[in-house]
């Protein structure tokens, strides 16, 4: 199993008290595989893998377990030094965020922020780097992208910047790839290219799929597995098709009533 | 929904905002202690000086130089002049709070009504009210104010109004800023679509919004307005004897430093002491109503 | 950019244009001369003088004299120090006054943004708690108070520093501290509260995310958004030296503009101050151009138009 996660909770010290986000999560991901966590906003999604990386706010704490294959019986990830979680970052395991607008540094070069990924886990020179990072935005298909690669983030549109994004997460060929609502920002043409480009890498890469949404209509589309959690609960797991075809708790019922259909109301979901 | 359910609405909205300022304040044990110590500087400086025999102006040339102690109720010591530091201290704190109140009063004022006006008229005329605070920010006032008194005498009355006029600018900025804001709010259209004519609708419905920011500005200006006027009364450009302040007491002090240095330390702490209370009292108002960096 | 920073420069022009007549007319308006000395002058002299400072002229006259001459950087003679001109003045004195609030802002920055960084990165911590008292309290304590003390400790109970005056390097260190800690502890509470804000947001995020090292994630991709709020203070910080250094270039005795200006005023020297006003509004405004200059090559999203 490459990633083992055990009775995952993360709770916020509030001034207004404990807030619990996530209350024992538990899931598993094989290598190349793709699961798809499905919720509304302030279910947990994003704080489950945030907890993952290390990546929350001071506020918070984590307990339960993530075990990442490698090593002598894996890598927990619950816990770990900071040191061990930032050679997994970017590394093994890469996330595409949700607002390409704010999530890239808007004072450095789009070449340099691609790049020193590279020279962090690749140990790439300077120039190399570059070569490579410019690369990989001719491998998200950006025209022109030895020019562009200069360019500053408020310079692209907003699905350019999420495709500088995706070829940010795949420049160390990361083993699981997680996307926390990587089309909800964008416009609806512009999310088909994005689910298209990603992909269409994993299928280059092999790697792994977390893919955080609310969106039922882009898990079908991408995702083997799914979870539906609601209040930081799991409440419905299972393949894609089954839970499609036959929900069996009613959030998830209600979950997939509330997405738009072309035949007429009442033809499914209830 | 009708006029009435919304304003019971809006006053229940806005008596929350307060009481969870006031909770979150609470909870904010630096802004209470200073809080706490600054009432007791207002305290003395209003009522101390009945409790000593002396007064802040009488000379006694057979009591010149006392260092602080119980001996004749000399409690900080005198001055040269034999005047009692302990009730001169307290006169001069009754100084610079009264110039550090009014003057701010008067800087809310005229900041609260022209930066209303400004907001609420937008358009061309906010265009230019606005390029005239541009220009007024960039005078170095200070200085103006130096000239004002070399030129026109040391006159309490010109102190308050020229540090209310000067202290306006920031003010008049903020409430510009939040009436534009408040003025595309559905409740200022319903006022306006029901004919509510502007200065109205400015006094009723945009000013009380604005209660938080200027409680915030108020802490934070008193403060501001005690440092000027120090700065104006060390550079023996404030008040005039016999009536004295903080500043004018620091500069008295400063000269002496050598022989008597309680004369420089007495004041320099109150006066120090009094804007940190201030100052903590304000960053704590400010969280507390806007607590984005909890 | 060429064109902005003209463009810029040109609309300064109003604003000085507006300080110098304001502080023409108050020269005018206030009581008294520059010749109603302790003594009188006999009128003979006294008309001789003001015919040669061109002060028996009607005031527009004496106005537009002032604004051409103004307009070839040329303020006058001192009425005080008789046959030197304001020129020479401000050419002696504003080094000094440079040198003084240049190293007090460098003071202020080196020190400041550090010490926020350092409480923001803890923060709720004993270093932030420390640090931001001890910030308050820099604030809080005036520099008018600071000197005075620092020279009983220093100078006077002590003999470690120079009460005043001018001389080596040592004669520097307290007028710098005193000038310069309030600007600190500004700097640090600002430094404190932006780093704060921008290890919380998105990109910060995004460079964790990549696994970059805790130091470039601060450096590389904390700070630079970090210090822009504190770029834009320096224009008022540069005005706030600019006083500061009115009182302390007094108490320590050191003959800069602000110690001008101050002599200035009690002597009524019209042309004196009013030199000095203006080269203090020229100076603010320059300093502010810069500033925008400095913000633009910080931030790229920043356009010059």
């Amino acid at each position: 199993m490459l990633l083992d996660v055990r009775d995952l909770q993360v709770r916020f010290d509030t001034p207004d008290g404990v807030v619990e986000a996530v209350r024992g999560l538990d899931f598993e991901l094989a290598a190349g595989e793709s699961l798809g966590i499905v919720g509304e906003s302030g279910s947990g999604k994003s704080q489950s893998v945030l907890a993952l990386l290390g990546l929350l706010a001071a506020n918070a704490r984590v307990s339960g377990s993530a075990r990442l294959a490698g090593g002598d019986g894996g890598i927990e990830l619950i816990g770990a030094r900071r040191r061990v979680l930032e050679r997994v970052r970017g590394a093994r395991i890469a996330m595409i965020f949700q607002d390409p607008m704010t999530a890239l540094n808007p004072h450095l070069r789009i070449v340099t922020q691609i790049a020193e990924v590279l020279v962090r886990h690749r140990g790439l020179r300077g120039r190399a780097a570059r070569a490579r990072a410019i690369e990989m935005l001719e491998a998200v298909r950006i025209p022109d992208a030895a020019r562009r690669a200069r360019y500053f983030p408020h310079q692209f549109s907003g699905g350019m910047r999420q495709r500088v994004m995706i070829a940010m997460a795949l420049a160390c060929e990361p083993e699981i790839l997680v996307a926390d609502e990587p089309t909800t920002a964008l416009d609806v043409t512009v999310q088909a290219e994005i689910l298209d480009l990603l992909a269409e890498a994993r299928a280059r890469t092999g790697a792994a799929l977390v893919l955080i949404t609310h969106d039922l209509g882009v898990v079908a589309g991408q995702c083997e597995r799914m979870l539906v959690m609601r209040e930081g609960e799991v409440v419905e797991r299972g393949g894609i098709e089954r839970l499609f075809a036959a929900p069996e708790h009613d959030y998830t019922r209600a979950l997939l009533a509330a997405v738009p259909r072309l035949d007429p109301p009442g033809g499914g979901g209830s | 929904m009708n006029a009435r359910a919304e304003t019971l609405e809006r006053a229940v909205r806005g008596r929350s905002l307060w009481r969870d300022a006031l909770v979150r304040l609470r909870a904010n044990r630096a802004a209470i202690a200073s809080l706490a110590v600054l009432g007791v500087i207002v305290a003395a400086c209003v009522a101390g000086p009945w409790f000593s025999p002396h007064d802040h102006f009488t000379q006694d040339y057979g009591a010149i130089w006392v260092e602080p102690g119980l001996a004749d109720a000399h409690w900080f010591g005198t001055d040269g002049l034999g005047r009692d530091l302990f009730v001169r201290a307290l006169e001069g704190g009754r100084m610079s709070l009264l110039i550090g109140l009014v003057a701010t009063l008067v800087s809310l004022v005229i900041g609260v009504v022209y930066g209303a006006t400004a907001g609420y008229l937008g358009g061309r005329v906010d265009g230019v009210m606005m390029r005239i605070v541009d220009i007024l920010y960039a005078m170095p006032f200070l200085f103006f104010v130096i000239l004002l008194m070399v030129f026109f005498g040391r006159n309490i009355l010109l102190i308050f109004v020229a540090i209310g006029a000067i202290n306006w600018l920031d003010m008049a900025r903020i409430v510009r800023g939040q009436t534009l804001a408040l003025k595309g709010q559905p409740f200022i259209e319903a006022a306006r679509m029901a004919g509510a004519p502007a200065p109205a609708i400015i006094a009723r419905h945009i000013v009380p919004n604005l209660l938080g920011v200027v409680a915030v500005y108020i802490t934070l200006t008193i403060p501001q307005v005690i440092l000027f006027e120090s700065f104006l009364s060390f550079l023996g450009l404030g008040v005039a004897e016999p009536a004295t302040s903080w500043g004018a007491l620091i500069k008295d002090g400063a000269d002496e430093m050598g022989r008597a240095p309680w004369l420089l330390v007495v004041p320099a702490v109150l006066l120090a002491a009094t804007l940190f209370c201030f100052n903590f009292i304000g960053d704590g108002l400010r969280d507390a109503l806007d607590p984005k960096d909890r | 950019m060429l064109g902005y920073t003209l463009r810029r420069l040109a609309g300064a022009v109003p604003t000085l244009f507006i300080l110098l007549t304001l502080a023409f007319v108050m020269m005018r308006a206030a009581p008294g001369g520059p010749f109603d000395g302790d003594r009188e002058l006999p009128p003979q002299v006294r008309a001789n003088l003001e015919a040669k400072y061109h002060l028996d002229e009607p005031l527009y006259v004496q106005y537009g004299r002032y604004l051409w001459d103004v307009a070839r950087f040329d303020f006058g003679p001192s009425f005080q120090y008789r046959d030197v001109s304001v020129n020479d003045l401000i050419a002696s004195g504003f080094p000094v006054s440079a040198t003084l609030g240049a190293a007090s802002l460098a003071f202020a920055l080196i020190l400041g943004v550090p010490l926020g960084m350092a409480a923001a990165l803890r923060q709720n911590g004993a270093i932030d708690y420390t640090a931001m008292t001890a910030a308050m309290l820099g604030i809080s304590i005036p520099n008018f108070v600071l000197a005075p003390l620092m020279i009983l400790v220093f100078a006077v109970y002590n003999d470690w520093l120079p009460a005043g005056g001018l001389g080596g390097p040592q004669h520097y260190v307290m007028p710098v501290i005193a000038l310069g800690t309030a600007m600190m502890a500004y700097v640090a509470r600002l430094a404190r509260a932006s780093m704060i804000e921008v290890m919380r947001s998105n990109h910060v995020r995004t460079a964790r995310a990549k696994g970059l090292s805790a130091a470039r994630v601060v450096w590389v991709h904390a700070l630079p958004a970090a210090l822009t709020p504190i770029v834009s203070f320096l224009g008022p910080a540069a005005a706030g030296i600019i006083t500061g250094s009115v009182v302390i270039e007094t108490i320590f005795g050191i003959p800069g503009l602000g110690q001008f200006f101050v002599s200035g005023a009690l002597n009524r020297d019209y042309t004196l101050v009013m030199g000095v006003v203006l080269f203090y509004g020229i100076l603010i405004v320059g300093f502010n151009l810069l500033v925008d200059l400095l913000y633009g090559w910080l931030d790229p999203r920043v356009a010059y138009r």
